[in-house]
């Protein structure tokens, strides 16, 4: 639905040049949520205001529904963006309009008449849930209300594609979990393609269902969900993953691990797993059949992408060629094992 | 005070009414909109024409520079031309207005810069057209601030119109010179100055309420 084809952005600015954007290429499919996930400057605002062309890419296309935005005319730019719904991490509604006002905002300016614009905005109303606050003014709101707005709003045009650019940065937890199912909610009803960006894992591990990290403006690994989570490919993503799970860095475990095996040390895993009824047995079988002692270090249990989804740190204390034997018996039952460091 | 006196401040309230009426639409009407030019031409706004921008901010500064006095003097052939004379309060709201349209287009275009930057690239994702976020999104979100310029300017043009007055434009200030000052009628001064303090306060009011009812932030 979307396909971002070798994106750059280079942004010129009098303290020299910044390359927001490194030839970044990216396909959303149609009906998916997809998540860009990345530090602050990473380019994921850049990337995603490149998706309506708010930002205009240096080089490379931009194809949403089949058109290629960077090819088209000022006024055929206009009628694509109509598809093309956003929504803010600062909300951005009309101070002065009502609710009624601003969810109007998008088929005034299509020309819409107004009892076309009454009929559009009732259900909306009715979906994000203010039917009474329709004559109520922004500022009389909550920031999760402010923000159900503008998803209305963005849906007033009936697009295919939504946009949401840090929607719920600016939200407490709760708030922002309501917005999530909302626009999980809204994906699985009316069957919208959402490309979100954000800093918060919390929002990939809920809601989308595949996800790529920016760094330096360029793409470092993208994946379904499950599968970034359960084996993330590099040193950067399986550092949000370990902080989205809430598993201590190995540095902050309790003192004497090392990264290198000296004389008498014995190895200290990370295990993922997938479902949560297996791994006690598989590991109590391990423990057995190699005669090693696991003592757990950490434990996570984790919901994401809807399954339940387990993080282990372990100690494994007994002889070496056993605990590489007791790995590779974990693997072979589908667990994920890296050797996170050593302990003496 | 004689009855004569009450007709002369009657008469004279409307003429000042009329030149501050005249010259403050005029002043709305092409200072606002030379105040939404000047803001988006603005470097980082929709129509950004940096070399205009600054061209236009220049020309702006210069007329408000000049005192008024100084104004209504220096345009008398212009007056002549738009007016048909130089003097009467007809005559007046051509430097009246003048005076105030850059004045207006300042203050609205620092109404306009007021308006969030997001607030505008929201209504480009929705796919507005320039002249459609002016119309829809600047100045409907600048409306308080517009009304409280346009509420400062028309305060500011009964105290300029009462200069206007004093070289034959008519109207309160007029009155108050050629009978308070040069017949020495303390009683005639006085009250046009109790008058124009009403008139003031009134138009402050009026505007403020206006303000307050538009305004939701
Ligand atoms: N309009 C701009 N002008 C100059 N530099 C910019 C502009 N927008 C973004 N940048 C730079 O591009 C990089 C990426 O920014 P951004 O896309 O906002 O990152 P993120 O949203 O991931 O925090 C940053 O280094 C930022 O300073
Ligand atoms: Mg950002």
């Amino acid at each position: 639905m979307i396909r971002f084809e070798k994106v750059s952005k280079v942004f010129r600015g009098s303290s020299g040049t910044v390359k927001a954007l490194d030839d970044v290429s990216l396909w959303i499919p149609e009906g998916s949520i997809y998540g860009v996930i990345g530090s602050s400057g990473a380019g994921k605002s850049t990337l995603i205001r490149c998706a309506n062309l708010l930002e205009r890419p240096t080089a490379g296309r931009v194809v949403v529904d089949g058109r290629d935005l960077v090819q088209l005319s000022p006024a055929d730019l206009r009628n694509a963006r109509r598809d093309i719904g956003m929504i803010f991490q600062y909300f951005n509604l009309l101070a002065n309009s009502t609710v009624y006002e601003n969810i109007a905002l998008p088929l005034k300016l299509a020309g819409e008449k107004a009892a076309r614009i009454e009929e559009t905005i009732a259900p909306l109303l009715e979906l994000v849930g203010l039917e009474d606050k329709r004559d109520s003014y922004p500022s009389q709101l909550s920031g999760g209300q402010k923000q159900r707005v503008a998803i209305a709003r963005a849906l007033a045009s009936q697009p295919k594609v939504l946009l949401c650019d840090e929607a719920t940065s600016a939200l407490d937890p709760k708030t922002t979990v309501s917005i999530l199912n909302l626009l999980r909610d809204i994906n699985r009803k009316l069957g919208l393609t959402i490309l979100l960006i954000t800093h918060e894992m919390e929002v990939v591990k809920s809601i989308c269902d595949q996800v790529a990290i920016l760094s330096d403006g360029q793409v470092v690994e993208h994946n379904d969900v499950e599968s970034f989570f359960l084996n993330p490919q590099t040193d950067l993503a399986r550092e949000f993953v370990r902080a989205a799970v809430h598993e201590k860095p190995i540095e902050d475990l309790p003192a004497g691990i090392q990264k290198e095996q000296t004389e008498g040390s014995h190895p200290v895993l990370h295990i993922t797993f997938l479902g949560n009824s297996t791994v006690q047995p598989l590991i109590t079988q391990a423990a057995r059949q190699f005669n090693l002692d696991f003592s757990i270090i950490q434990a996570d249990m984790e919901t994401v992408h809807g399954k339940t989804m387990g993080f282990l740190t372990v100690e494994v204390v007994g002889d070496e060629l056993n605990a590489k034997s007791a790995q590779a018996f974990l693997r072979k039952h589908d667990l994920q094992v890296e050797v996170a460091g050593y302990v003496c | 005070m004689s009855a004569e006196s009450w007709v002369l401040i009657w008469e004279s309230l409307l003429e000042t009414i009329y030149m501050v009426a005249v010259s403050g639409a005029i002043s709305a009407l092409v200072g606002i909109p030379l105040g939404v030019l000047v803001h988006i031409t603005r470097p980082d706004q929709i129509l950004a024409r940096p070399v205009l921008h600054r061209v236009l901010g220049v020309v702006v500064n210069a007329a408000r520079s000049v005192p008024f006095i100084i104004l209504m003097v220096a345009i008398i052939p212009l007056t002549r031309l738009l007016a048909g004379t130089s003097i009467g309060t007809t005559a007046a709201i051509v430097p009246l207005s003048i005076a105030s349209i850059p004045f207006v287009a300042r203050i609205a275009e620092g109404a306009l810069n007021e308006v969030p930057g997001g607030l505008i690239e929201a209504a480009e994702a929705m796919g507005a057209t320039p002249f459609q976020i002016i119309t829809r999104v600047l100045l409907p979100e600048a409306l308080p601030g517009l009304i409280h310029g346009m509420t400062l300017t028309l305060v500011t043009l009964v105290s300029y119109s009462a200069m206007a007055g004093a070289i034959g434009g008519g109207g309160l200030g007029d009155l108050g010179i050629r009978y308070g000052y040069q017949r020495f009628d303390p009683v005639i001064m006085l009250a046009t100055v109790v008058v124009l303090v009403v008139v003031v306060q009134l138009i402050q009011s009026a505007g403020e309420k206006l303000q307050a009812r538009c305004e939701h932030k």
